[in-house]
């Protein structure tokens, strides 16, 4: 199992090699840079700028002094606001993406199989076919249509609940719009494969096992039945994943959320090359880290799955 | 004659409520099992064997199934009549049941420990640590080496033939008054087949444990039951014991099926003996004898009424028109 990891952590190398030079060289092919507006610079100014930022160098040497930083940690300075550099913009605004993210996720598992359990437990009744067709509709309907939706009936119309906003200017009310809108299509599919894969292991040989032991109901859905049914869900979780960390920046602009994803966008329209590549670098690394997980998840509840 | 009765069928009636209509896989089956009896349940795929036992247990999944009528008696208790929790303590604790498929039938998630300990838990009302002791020694008594390491293994570590072995352990872990096997054998190899019948022979005599001994194998009936029913079309049309219904069949159906079993002792035949025409379809069967179309004997009463039983003696009965025409001519 150890040896299992380290392989895996070694092969996460390349990976994110590739991904850093890919996008290093891809995003100074797009038209204009860090230092082009509206006003033109004046020639001097601008020459100066790219000689403290090392742009006046061939590509290459800046790509090979850029690798050599990130070795060491460092992601540069913005080339945007002067006196930041990129790891600080990323200390600041990670950890509430973070939070966002992961409420999300977590909403979106335990109501999508609760949901899912609930579902299969009474197929065909009319709270089935209520929850699948939310479901559907949680699937369908793209995330900057739900949000904004959301935000009008409960923060506009009844007023429960704070229009946009973070903690720190508003509590954790301001938490609920954001996670509900983020997790409403993760939830929405993990409550139908959840149905699907509940059914198929009710109808399983070993369940009847399980009844014919005169085993309850509750223990053979969490002790039988559970295991087996949330492998397939496992298995979306890496999918599910980099969907929400996408939709974490749909929702962090709609709601005025100050974490990493709205700074990405800004850090795009700014050609703020460093900036971009530092959140890149960063969501990259989550991403192969929980792809990294659900592998492990997976073997940890499949005994059959060796590592070896 | 029987005495000792534990388990008591009587009229039992499970129908399925499905899109082509309304499947009668269990239509009025009666029948007793006595304290330490081998009983066999024989008939052709479809025919309803599963169903009439796992209506026993009250574990038909509905819907769509349902039972329609007739009673099952465990010892004094009606089973339809008992709460949930009185049938769960019956399940798996009086009433004990294993599997067609040995593959299938464990739960590929959990350790055998964990499957055996919590039936022990849960009926015998011991320890964790009593249980595993317990389940050690079923393994132990089944045929599991080294069954003191071999717990702790998930099922796909064992091969078919030992999944089985402890599946068997597994159901008679908690001394149970009546074991239900369901095709037990069929998903095995031939060699293994015989191993395991043995086993569940031996240990139910030894335990006195009753067994339902449900197979379309007439070899493994003929091996190991004291008294056979033969099941069509979600009847019973003939009972008796064991020698009574090898050495004198009276039933069509019970000709047909001891005719096809391939003999070793007799010399060569040229081809197979084999039943003509399909397995009968049970929805919406008309009131009629389901056996009539492929019965060489047919008359025309059997297209229109269901025979009624005739008794021969004690033991025997057989459901057929041939024989209600000569009980009345005698
Ligand atoms: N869940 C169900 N829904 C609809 N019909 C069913 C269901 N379970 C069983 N049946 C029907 O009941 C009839 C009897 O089935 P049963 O499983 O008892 O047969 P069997 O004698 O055990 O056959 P086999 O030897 O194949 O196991 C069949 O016609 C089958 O199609
Ligand atoms: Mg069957």
């Amino acid at each position: 199992m150890t040896k299992y990891i380290i392989r895996r952590v070694l092969g996460l190398i390349p990976t994110i090699f590739i991904i850093i030079t890919i996008c290093f060289f891809f995003i100074r092919l797009a038209p204009g840079g860090p230092f082009s507006s509206e006003k033109k610079l004046p020639p001097q100014i601008l020459k100066n700028m790219q000689k403290k930022y090392h742009m006046d160098q061939p590509l290459i040497v800046q790509y090979g002094q850029y690798l050599v930083d990130v070795l060491r940690g460092d992601l540069g300075p913005s080339y945007k606001y002067k006196d930041y550099d990129v790891n600080y913009f990323i200390k600041q605004t990670l950890p509430k993406s973070m939070l966002l993210g992961g409420l999300a996720l977590l909403v979106a598992l335990i109501l999508g199989i609760g949901t899912g359990m609930i579902s299969s437990l009474k197929r065909n009744s009319w709270i089935d076919y209520s929850s699948m067709s939310v479901a559907v509709i949680g699937i369908s309907v793209p995330l900057f249509v739900i949000a904004p939706i959301l935000m009008y009936i409960f923060a506009m119309k009844l007023n429960w609940l704070p229009v946009a906003g973070w903690l720190d200017d508003g509590g954790a009310k301001t938490l609920v719009l954001p996670v509900l809108s983020l997790s409403a299509p993760y939830f929405a599919m993990i409550a139908r494969l959840s149905r699907a894969s509940f059914l198929d292991s009710l109808r399983s040989d070993y369940i009847r096992t399980a009844r014919a032991k005169g085993l309850k109901t509750s223990v053979i859905m969490f002790k039988h039945v559970l295991k087996g049914a949330s492998l397939p869900v496992v298995s979306y979780l890496g999918p599910a994943f980099s969907g929400i960390i996408t939709g974490s920046i749909v929702i962090e602009q709609i709601f005025r959320i100050p974490g990493l994803g709205r700074h990405f966008v800004q850090s795009a329209f700014n050609r703020d090359y460093t900036m971009i590549m530092g959140t890149v670098i960063v969501y990259s690394l989550i991403l192969v880290f929980m792809n990294f997980l659900v592998d492990i998840i997976y073997g940890y509840l499949d005994p059959r799955i060796s590592y070896s | 004659m029987k005495k000792d009765i534990i388990l008591k069928v009587e009229g039992l009636k499970t129908y399925f409520n499905t899109d082509e209509g309304v499947v009668k896989a269990v239509d009025g089956v009666s029948f007793e099992l006595s304290k330490g009896e081998t009983l066999g349940l024989v008939g052709e795929s479809g025919s309803g064997k599963s169903v009439s036992n796992l209506s026993i247990m009250s574990l038909i999944p509905s819907p769509p199934g349902k039972i329609m009528g007739g009673k099952v008696l465990f010892g004094d208790k009606s089973i339809f009549d008992l709460s949930e929790e009185e049938m769960r303590n019956i399940r798996g604790g009086k009433i004990g049941m294993i599997f067609q498929d040995p593959m299938t039938s464990l739960n590929p998630f959990l350790r055998i420990s964990t499957q055996m300990v919590e039936t022990i838990v849960l009926h015998k009302k011991v320890s964790k640590h009593e249980a595993k002791k317990r389940a050690i020694e079923m393994l132990d008594l089944v045929g599991i080496p080294k069954a003191y390491d071999r717990i702790n293994d998930y099922p796909h570590q064992f091969s078919g033939g030992m999944r089985q072995r402890v599946m068997i352990a597994m159901a008679l872990s908690c001394d149970p008054e009546v074991l239900i096997a369901d095709e037990p054998t069929s998903a095995l190899d031939v060699t293994i087949q015989a191993q395991i019948l043995e086993l569940i022979q031996s240990l139910s005599k030894k335990l006195g444990t009753a067994v339902i001994m449900i197979t379309h194998d007439l070899g493994v009936v003929a091996g190991m039951c004291d008294n056979v029913n033969v099941m069509y079309a979600g009847r019973i049309v003939e009972k008796g014991t064991n020698d009574e219904i090898f050495a004198d069949p009276k039933h069509p159906y019970t000709q047909g099926l001891i005719k096809s079993v391939p003999r070793l002792d007799k010399p060569k035949q040229k081809r197979l003996y084999s039943i003509e025409g399909q397995p009968p379809n049970v929805i919406d069967l008309p009131e009629c004898c389901p056996f009539f179309p492929r019965c060489e004997f047919a008359m025309d009463k059997c297209k229109t009424a269901y025979p009624p039983v005739t008794k021969f003696g004690d033991t025997r009965e057989v459901s057929c028109w041939l024989y209600e025409e000569k009980t009345r001519g005698e």
